[in-house]
């Protein structure tokens, strides 16, 4: 057999082969792995609004963002899943908000790249708890060193005030959008 | 003809004498990113085994019909299909620990280890063989990563698999689990197994002039011992 046809044939038959393969094993993947990130979601959005038994994705919002009802499917409040610039990278995070949008319910980090044991701190449960029942108006403020004294305060980590700093803005960026989506009647 | 080695050889020289990472100190990559704790180090080891170990079976098999213009890119792609199923697996069944790896099993393509091996002994042995050398390389590898993991995870965060092992009074060392504490670690570990592997040498030198001595060759067990 010519060498170039030898070559040919054996590249493509091993590429024909890889291919065939991966969209056997993608076939069954993907549902699953679709399956794991709804679930994902789903699980993110409990944690932030703890009596939701329901939710809804909110279309044309520009931005993700889910209504959460009760068991009697009342709307009890959103879950907010806004993404901003961390220290080193994107944060992106989920934040349960009250319906009329003045309080945070509870807030968690989604993803981060922040450097380790200083930034991830933002993570962990002694400064994600500071957000519980946090006043939103008119926005979220941050303080360095002392404990926070107003409604709408947080202090932010020793170490780690860029990544503090990120995830006040983010919030703050992300209510700035539900607010006005709200007052273009996009909550109904 | 070329030298037959024994088989429990083929499989043995990859786990310690010509181990990946501490002696051939190939596929580094990987290795110093992931190993922030020890379950990392061994999913990523397990990977890339699995990989090593499929690749190596299948190029092995089929070597005497690539041609030799193309092989680079023939093990390319065979090597980047094994990735990508791992990657899908992962994804599928195990996405936390997918997420924790992130870019780093789709990089599974590029380490040097897995092109190494084929270029270097699957390309050129049976498919028996192949497997045997690719099963120790991956051996010596998920070794090579659990033991940083397991370090770094330790001093780093004072766990071990997640479970805590060091008292709460102990202050863990961030700098273990920044890219840093990797090099640091990877460092000590290099000393520790060229120390070894000196000693080793050292006595089998000293065996051999004590041997002449014993046979009565006192002039070659003099010229020895002068190197």
């Amino acid at each position: 057999m010519n060498k170039v046809t030898q070559m040919l044939l054996v590249l493509t038959s091993i590429g024909i082969l890889a291919g065939g393969l991966l969209a056997m094993v993608s076939d069954w993947a993907s549902p699953l792995i679709a399956a794991n990130k709804k679930a994902e979601t789903e699980a993110a959005i409990f944690r932030v609004q703890s009596e939701g038994k329901s939710y809804e994705k909110i279309k044309n919002a520009g931005f993700e963002v889910y209504k959460v009802m009760s068991e009697n499917s009342l709307v009890i409040g959103y879950a907010l899943v806004y993404e901003g610039n961390g220290f080193q990278g994107k944060i992106r995070l989920i934040c349960g908000l009250t319906e009329d949008l003045e309080k945070i319910k509870s807030m968690e980090i989604l993803e981060q790249v922040e450097t380790p044991g200083l930034g991830t701190k933002v993570t962990e449960i002694p400064f994600t708890d500071q957000f519980k029942m946090l006043q939103t108006s008119p926005m979220v403020n941050m303080v360095k060193g002392v404990p926070p004294e107003d409604p709408n305060e947080i202090q932010a980590i020793t170490g780690a005030t860029i990544s503090s700093k990120a995830v006040v803005e983010i919030i703050n960026n992300g209510i700035a959008q539900m607010k006005k989506l709200r007052d273009a009647g996009g909550l109904k | 003809m070329k030298k037959q080695v024994s088989l429990s050889k083929e499989y043995l020289k990859g786990v310690w004498e010509n181990n990946p990472i501490l002696i051939q100190l190939l596929g580094l990559c990987p290795t110093l990113a992931v190993t922030v704790s020890a379950i990392n180090g061994l999913a990523m080891g397990l990977a890339a085994t699995f990989v090593l170990v499929m690749s190596s079976l299948l190029i092995s098999s089929i070597r005497k019909i690539i041609p030799n213009q193309i092989r680079i890119a023939s093990f390319i792609v065979i090597i980047a299909t094994f990735v990508t199923v791992v990657d899908l697996v992962m994804k599928a069944k195990f996405p936390d620990l997918s997420k924790a790896l992130g870019p780093f099993i789709p990089l599974i393509v590029v380490n040097c280890v897995i092109l190494g091996r084929q270029e270097a002994f699957a390309s050129k042995n049976n498919p028996g063989r192949a497997f045997l050398d690719a099963v120790g390389m991956g051996t010596g590898f998920t070794i090579a990563l659990l033991v940083l993991g397991g370090i770094r995870e330790i001093i780093g965060s004072r766990t071990f698999f997640g479970l805590q092992v060091l008292p709460d009074q102990y202050e863990p060392w961030l700098i273990m689990i920044l890219p840093a504490g990797a090099f640091l670690t990877l460092g000590l570990l290099l000393g520790i197994s060229n120390m070894y592997t000196d000693r080793k040498k050292r006595t089998e030198h000293e065996s051999i002039i004590a041997h002449y001595k014993r046979v009565g060759r006192e002039d070659i067990a003099e010229q020895l011992e002068v190197k």
